[in-house]
């Protein structure tokens, strides 16, 4: 590690150097460019003895080359090789060729006949199987070249028979990678060197090192992925290496009988030592089932990775997996699954009081026990008990997978998943719930398993129970006992977490919409009503409460006869709740009572178009009538904007679009307004007030046109477009503004200069949309770009205030699918008037818990600013492991924050808000000559500003001062 | 020596081995290369001292590390009840004990230690117990695995048993659980913690008489854990004593458990529990739900007796039985539902708490005994530690999947059993060198022949020339020489027939030095070939082929090549 970021700090402080000289004098830099051979060339004959000539090389392996000298530099190279003795030298040297036909802009086809032949001279291994790999280089640099590719394949089966497994490796390598189908062979004519790659390899199979046998496996796994079809006889010889003595050969064999399954499934093989024939998958499958108890857990991993996708095999199999035939003293017994099942379908509650309630039953033929698995039996029983959490994740993640595409695997996987919510890494219980909600469209939980469900609710650990919640609010129950049961516990559970409160309101509206007819017979018990008293009227600031109204209203919702079972104080408290919490309690068809919701309801589906439609026409209105006179657009703007925000909030789903369009409405409106301003026509002295009018519009553009670029996911490169183009205008704006009220032209050449080199960055990076933007800004201004170069910045400063006036209103196609980001801090929340005490100079952690919506790579952007009461800021990177991610575009940051103050004499309110970071220059297109993972890291990670995008909280904090 | 138990049913003689049957008559040290112990159970380490110092022995006793920590700890226990509480004689004392733990020697898991010049000894994980361990005893290219007790699927504090595929001659397996297949431990231990969590609920008291090491460690952190998980308050209490000292082990040798308590031990040792204290007599009368763990497991005397007796009048409460218990105790009697129960004093207990059993064995069930079976790849299996009806039916199954051989030694009865044992020979250096100016260098991975004499002197293989040999043992070298008639149908001279016989020797033994002597005979290397005239039959030649023995390949091929004739002379 330490010797790679050398290697890059010299690479950078390389690049420096050049950029410099390319200021100074571009001859120069050519003059030094012949002369990096020669110097290497020069170090190389002075070097005395090879320990010399090493040092030599790695100090130039620190340098790129560039493309031009790469040939050069290899010509040198392979003279040295030639005279030297020490193989470590030629080692490196071979090395360093490969690193070299890298180089992009080389082509190293010129390089490969000297590689080739050094190959044959040479009588040490490890520099034999560097050589290879330099090959290897090449060959992948020229995919295209079928000759030369013929050419490496033919050098890498002669040295095949080499006695060190290094060369061997490596020619498996070279086989795996450039190897081609017998066809492409023939067609060239050399009638001697029809090979079939695959039968070569096919024969290291059984090399005597494992180190060969895993290249080979790995080999034929490459021709794979490089799409060749691997032979169905390849099969058998991978089925064989399954009992191998070494777990990289076990591993790798598996991975490749999995991708021979997924080739011929449906091929029939014969069992051994029968007649019965099965189908390939089939066949794999039970194989790989077998690995799952495995010796090494590597190999049981990846078998049980492997499992879950593997979902062509016959559904008897599968079943197979989860079945263990118990026994006892060779007496037959029953599993507690089925026992729990038997119990529940005979209407008895398990006792498990009696000694014998296990007993075993009925006698086994002793011939009939198969102790081994033949094929596929009880593999996911093992797995999900494995010692290690890795293996029994990846059995969970299997289970998940095959349930997803089978139905009644899903219904008896079931026993065994609500098993693994008692696991004890905690890791394995989480994944096993959110496999479960997964799959809960497909199953019915009984009772006796909701119970081991519910169980959970009160594990301590926050992420589990919302998990647990997650999947409440879609699995389905078979009984009203069920759902009264759920709600008890997630009563308790709010009693004794009552931070899960929200979580388990939503829980209970979905568990009543889903159940309706379940809860009704309930009712009455659960709002504690009586035929014939009036009950005491429950206290409406109870969150258990209402977490019970939540349940009933959602339920009556599609159950038109509860409200009928309600008491007067219901239906107050749904008025109440209907105001408080409109997103848990939906609008009800009450009697007596006017449905006035009904037309403002924002979820009935035949709204949707005429809004859409609605939304697109305002806004091609605004777009049609560019035209109009200035106050004309200015108030059609307004009015638009207007329309677009409430359209925003009553209809959920177009909220993204609609804001987004608004406030590019916005932007536009900004400009319109700043162009109008009398600066304009108002003598220099005079305009200094209005011009901050028109500033502060150029700013406030700039900061929408941020907000528009980062702030919204599923914006496109042509949205970009528009979006910078419109910045491009805020700053020509900026430059005419300040053009207009600075003295002196001496500032003004850097801000034209830095505009120019703006606008030649935005042709560069949309050169492709150019098209796109007739008669727009832009547009004009590249036609004027020659002439613009050459004046003088006042001159400049005309111009542009010219062609900003005539510049048009551009279209901004929507997008198809937006969203806004958008971030709310549940903890803090901001109302205690307790504050937080501690000692001024030490620290306090304040948790942060926050729910953020359609945030693309959270772990890099979202920020935490704190601002204190003396004008301090302090911005927090959380860490990447704080982040969970609980849907599609939803993440959670539970983070814990520092904070830290001098002493204060009482206690004061600091701010915390959450920050979306952006960095506009991750959109330039990566330079040709910097390589892939090269770049600096400052460049990508670097912040350039940051968009506040949640509603900041209040923590009232007190630094004491420190007792002595 | 593989483990040194005692029988725990017997209180006489027969509570220890017969060493006797060891040496007949004389010291056990001299029979003894070493003694292996695999676990600390009493049944296989409660001789030790009684064997050490009683009878008498001085080599080295190997254990792993906590087995060698907490054995003393049992054996002093266990020497405390049957002296001081049964008032035995004729027992092993405390020094005895000492004495015999100074000739332990630890080993690691998977650190091979030389015991002697051939004998070497390796330990594998088992599983079952803190400490357990598989020993693979190896004598030259011969290896023997025994395996002790063992346990194939982890449990909450442990690991699973893990084997190399190490081949050995002859692996020898524990069989407890010969004929059962066991359900998921997930059911088990979901079972177990539904029924405390559900009586605590209540406000009832839960009493689960346990051993104070091994399940008890397991049970203690399956309810400190669901405690943590559960937020639950109720306390939990281990009775005093024994299991402080034993928890202590527990808590030191945590590389011996499974991966959940080894990645989070930094953070928190497992073993230190937060919810779990010690027991007090008075804490039994406290009023309000807890758990109370207390020895001895089958409640026949002790603390969980005392205990058990404040609380089975209240229905609430419960008593949990992990384990099995013997005929006659009260543990056996409630588990078979009686209600009332005779003390001593004709006082009756009515028990209306309620009663439940609990199976948490740490055996590997027949599946994991075949499991183990695959891993190792054993040349034969011997089953030990079991019944002899289930062995016969998993002896059978042994025999059938793997097709090996499988034995069930009675006490007492020997088993023999075939090995093909590779063994080393020496070669002298000489030799060495002159097959290796001959050509190739030699190749590890590849047969080669070389002619030599094998010398076999006191159990001592040498592989030495032959001349060297001779000069050893003093003999005089005899000239063994094949001769043999090859009949050959040709009219013409002897000279002639001997020129065409060279010709052709010539043109098909290319790379072999053939030469025509001047008084007519042929050679090929050191073979000679004359012709002669037939006696009778002039048409027929003779030609007379002899080699010595050391060319005995050429010389057979010479003549079968001769027999095959001449090819018609050209002439």
């Amino acid at each position: 590690m330490a010797a790679h970021l050398k290697k890059r700090v010299y690479e950078e402080f390389t690049k420096v150097v050049q950029q410099q000289q390319e200021e100074i004098a571009t001859k120069k830099l050519r003059l030094t460019k012949p002369s990096k051979s020669a110097a290497l060339h020069i170090d190389l004959c002075k070097a005395t003895s090879p320990a010399d000539a090493l040092q030599y090389l790695l100090q130039f392996a620190r340098k790129p080359v560039e493309a031009e000298s790469v040939e050069g530099v290899v010509r040198i190279l392979l003279e040295h090789y030639y005279k030297e003795n020490d193989p470590s030298v030629r080692l490196k040297i071979a090395s360093l060729l490969g690193l070299l036909s890298k180089t992009a802009g080389f082509s190293p086809d010129c390089i490969m006949d000297d590689a080739i032949n050094i190959l044959q001279n040479e009588k040490s291994h490890q520099v034999l199987a560097q050589l290879l790999d330099t090959l290897l280089a090449i060959g992948t640099k020229l995919p295209e070249n079928q000759a030369i590719q013929m050419r490496l394949v033919d050098v890498a089966c002669k040295h095949l028979t080499d006695t060190s497994h290094g060369v061997r490796n490596k020619c498996l390598q070279l086989l795996g990678n450039l190897g081609s189908l017998e066809k492409s062979v023939t067609k060239d004519g050399e009638g001697l060197a029809v090979r079939d790659v695959q039968k070569i390899i096919g024969d290291y199979f059984s090399d005597q090192d494992p180190r060969v046998r895993t290249a080979a496996i790995k080999a034929m796994l490459q021709l794979h992925e490089r799409g060749l079809k691997l032979h169905q006889t390849i099969y058998n010889q991978a089925c064989k290496l399954l009992s191998d003595d070494y777990e990289q050969v076990r591993s790798a064999a598996v991975q490749l009988i999995w991708v021979v399954s997924q080739l011929y499934p449906e091929s029939i093989v014969p069992i051994p030592s029968s007649n019965e024939e099965i189908r390939l998958v089939d066949d794999a499958f039970g194989k790989i089932c077998h690995m799952v108890s495995d010796g090494s857990w590597m190999v049981r991993v990846q078998a049980a990775k492997l499992l879950g996708s593997m979902e062509q095999v016959s559904s008897h199999f599968l079943e197979q997996t989860l079945d263990k035939k118990l026994m006892s003293d060779l007496r037959r017994k029953r599993t507690a699954h089925e026992r729990a099942k038997e119990l529940y379908s005979s209407g008895e509650f398990s006792s498990g009081r009696k000694w014998g309630d296990d007993a075993p039953k009925e006698e086994i033929d002793t011939g009939s026990v198969n102790l081994i698995e033949s094929g596929a039996c009880g593999a996911f029983v093992h797995g999900l008990e494995d010692e290690m959490y890795e293996v029994r994740i990846a059995a969970v993640e299997a289970l998940c997978m095959l349930a997803q595409s089978s139905p009644s695997f899903a219904e008896k996987c079931l026993d065994f998943l609500v098993d693994m919510f008692n696991d004890e890494i905690e890791e394995v219980r989480l994944q096993s719930i959110h496999t479960m909600r997964k799959i809960s469209n497909n199953i019915t939980l009984r009772e006796d398993q909701l119970d081991t469900v519910l169980a959970v609710l009160e594990d301590s650990s926050r992420d589990i129970r919302e998990a647990l919640h997650e999947l409440l609010c879609c699995t389905n129950v078979s009984t009203k006992e069920g759902i009264h049961l759920a709600l008890v516990e997630l009563l308790k559970n709010l009693t004794k977490y009552p931070t899960d409160r929200d979580s388990i309101w939503k829980c209970l509206k979905f568990l009543g919409s889903r159940h309706p007819t379940l809860v009704l017979p309930l009712v009455p018990e659960l709002l504690s009503t009586h035929p014939f008293f009036d009950t005491a009227e429950p206290d409406m600031d109870d969150p258990a409460y209402i977490a019970v109204l939540v349940l009933i209203f959602n339920a009556a919702k599609t159950c038109p006869t509860m409200p009928a079972l309600f008491s007067d104080h219901t239906f107050r408290h749904y008025a109440y709740l209907r105001d408080s919490l409109s997103h848990l309690v939906p609008a009800l068809r009450l009697p007596g009572r006017k449905l006035v919701s009904s037309a403002v309801s924002p979820s009935i589906a035949p709204h949707e178009d005429p809004s859409h439609q609605f939304l697109q026409q305002s806004l091609e209105r605004v777009y049609s009538l560019q035209h109009l006179d200035p106050q004309g657009t200015q108030e059609l703007l307004e009015l638009t904007i207007r329309d677009l925000q409430r359209l925003g909030e009553l209809q959920s789903e177009l909220a993204g679009v609609a804001d987004f369009s608004a406030t590019y409405l916005r932007c536009q409106l900004l400009l319109i307004k700043a162009l109008q301003e009398k600066l304009w026509n108002v003598a220099a002295p005079l305009y200094l007030k209005q011009s901050d009018l028109a500033s502060a519009a150029a700013k406030q553009i700039m900061e929408e046109t941020y907000k528009m670029e980062f702030m919204y996911s599923g914006v496109e490169n042509k949205q970009v477009v528009i979006i910078h183009h419109m910045r491009l205008q805020a700053k020509a704006l900026q430059l005419i503004v300040t053009a207009r009220t600075t003295r002196g032209v001496d500032p003004l050449f850097g801000m034209c200069e830095k505009f120019l080199q703006e606008v030649d960055f935005f042709q560069r990076c949309f050169i492709t949309d150019l098209p796109h933007l007739q008669d727009s800004f832009v547009d004009k201004l590249l036609d004027l770009m020659p002439r613009l170069m050459t004046s003088k910045p006042v001159e400049v400063v005309k111009i542009l205030q010219t062609m900003l006036r005539q510049s048009t209103f551009l279209h901004l196609p929507l997008p198809e699918q937006i969203h806004k980001a958008s971030a709310t801090i549940i903890e803090p929340a901001g109302e205690s008037d307790n504050p937080l005490r501690f000692t001024s100079g030490l620290v306090v952690a304040l948790d942060v818990d926050a729910t953020l919506e359609h945030v693309q790579d959270p772990q890099s952007t979202v920020k935490v600013q704190v601002l204190y009461p003396d004008g301090q800021a302090q911005m927090i990177h959380p860490k990447p492991a704080d982040f969970r991610n609980p849907g599609p575009g939803r993440h959670r940051l539970i983070t814990q924050v520092y904070l830290s103050h001098t002493a204060w004499t009482e206690p004061c309110q600091v701010e915390v808000r959450l920050l979306l970071a952006y960095n506009s220059n991750s959109r330039i297109p990566k330079s040709p000559w910097i390589e892939g993972g090269e770049v600096s890291p400052q460049l990508e990670t670097s912040i350039e500003g940051t968009i506040p995008f949640s509603k900041s909280v209040k923590v009232y904090i007190m630094p004491k001062p420190a007792r002595r | 020596m593989l483990d040194c138990g005692m029988h725990m049913g017997f209180n006489d003689d027969r509570r220890f081995p017969d060493f006797s049957y060891i040496t007949r008559n004389g010291r056990l040290t001299d029979f003894l290369d070493c003694v292996i112990i695999s676990h600390f159970h009493l049944d296989h380490c409660g001789a030790l001292p009684y064997f050490s110092e009683m009878v008498g022995y001085d080599g080295p006793i190997y254990m792993t590390h906590p087995t060698q920590a907490i054995c003393p700890i049992l054996l002093e226990d266990y020497r405390k009840i049957a002296v001081d509480k049964k008032g035995e004689a004729n027992f092993f004392t405390s020094q005895m004990i000492k004495d015999c733990m100074k000739k332990v020697v630890a080993v690691h898991l998977h650190q091979t230690v030389q015991v002697d010049d051939e004998l070497e000894i390796k330990a594998y994980y088992a599983g079952h117990v803190l400490g357990a361990a598989m020993f693979q005893i190896k004598v030259g290219s011969e290896s023997v695995v025994y395996t002790g007790d063992y346990n194939m699927t982890p449990d909450r504090h442990l690991g699973a048993a893990w084997i190399d595929k190490c081949r050995p001659n002859l692996l020898i397996t524990e069989s407890t659980y010969a004929t059962t297949i066991r359900d998921s431990k997930r059911c088990r231990e979901r079972d177990f913690l539904k029924k405390v969590h559900e009586a605590v609920e209540h406000g009832g008291k839960v009493l689960i008489p346990v051993f104070a090491l091994g399940r008890a460690q397991e049970l203690c952190i399956l309810l400190e854990t669901f405690w943590e998980r559960m937020n639950l308050k109720a306390p939990i209490y281990f009775s005093t004593g024994l299991t402080e000292k034993a928890n202590h082990y527990y808590k030191l040798f945590i590389t011996w458990t499974n991966q959940k308590i080894r990645k989070t031990f930094v953070q928190r040792n497992m073993f230190e529990f937060k919810h779990i204290k010690a027991f007090d007599r008075a804490f039994a009368d406290n009023p309000g739900p807890m758990v109370v763990f207390a020895t001895p497991g089958m409640l026949h005397a002790g603390q969980s007796l005392q205990i058990f007796r404040k609380w089975a009048g209240n229905e609430k409460n419960m008593v949990i039985m992990p384990g099995y218990c013997v005929q006659g105790t009260v543990g056996h009697k409630i588990l078979s539902g009686q209600r009332k129960l005779e003390m001593e004093g004709r006082q009756v207990l009515e028990v209306k708490m309620q009663v439940e059993y609990m199976s948490f064995s740490a055996h590997a069930d027949a599946k994991g005994i075949m499991q183990l079976v695959g891993q190792a790849e054993p040349e034969s299996v011997l089953l030990v530690h079991g019944e002899a009806k289930k062995m016969e039916f998993l002896k059978q199954k042994i025999e059938q999947e793997f097709r090996v051989n499988c034995y069930m030694p009675a006490n007492g009865e020997t088993v023999t059993l075939p090995t093909s044992p590779s063994i080393p020979v020496g070669i002298s250096l000489g030799l060495l060198k002159r097959e290796m100016a001959q050509g190739l260098l030699p190749d590890a991975k590849k047969p080669r022949l070389l002619h030599g004499t094998l010398i076999m002197k006191d159990s001592n293989f040498r592989l030495v020339s032959s001349e060297q040999a001779l000069k050893e043992l003093g003999l005089a070298e005899h000239q063994l020489r094949f001769t043999c008639r090859v009949h050959l149908h040709d009219p013409r001279k002897e000279q002639e027939t001997a020129m065409r016989v060279y010709s052709h020797l010539k043109s098909v033994l290319k790379d072999h030095c053939v030469q025509h002597l001047p008084d007519g005979s042929v050679t090929v290397e050191s073979i000679l070939i004359q012709a002669a005239a037939h006696s009778e039959d002039p048409g027929t030649k003779v030609l007379l082929v002899s080699w010595t023995y050391q060319d005995e390949e050429l010389g057979s091929y010479l003549t079968s090549l001769l027999k095959k004739g001449l090819p018609q002379a050209p002439s």
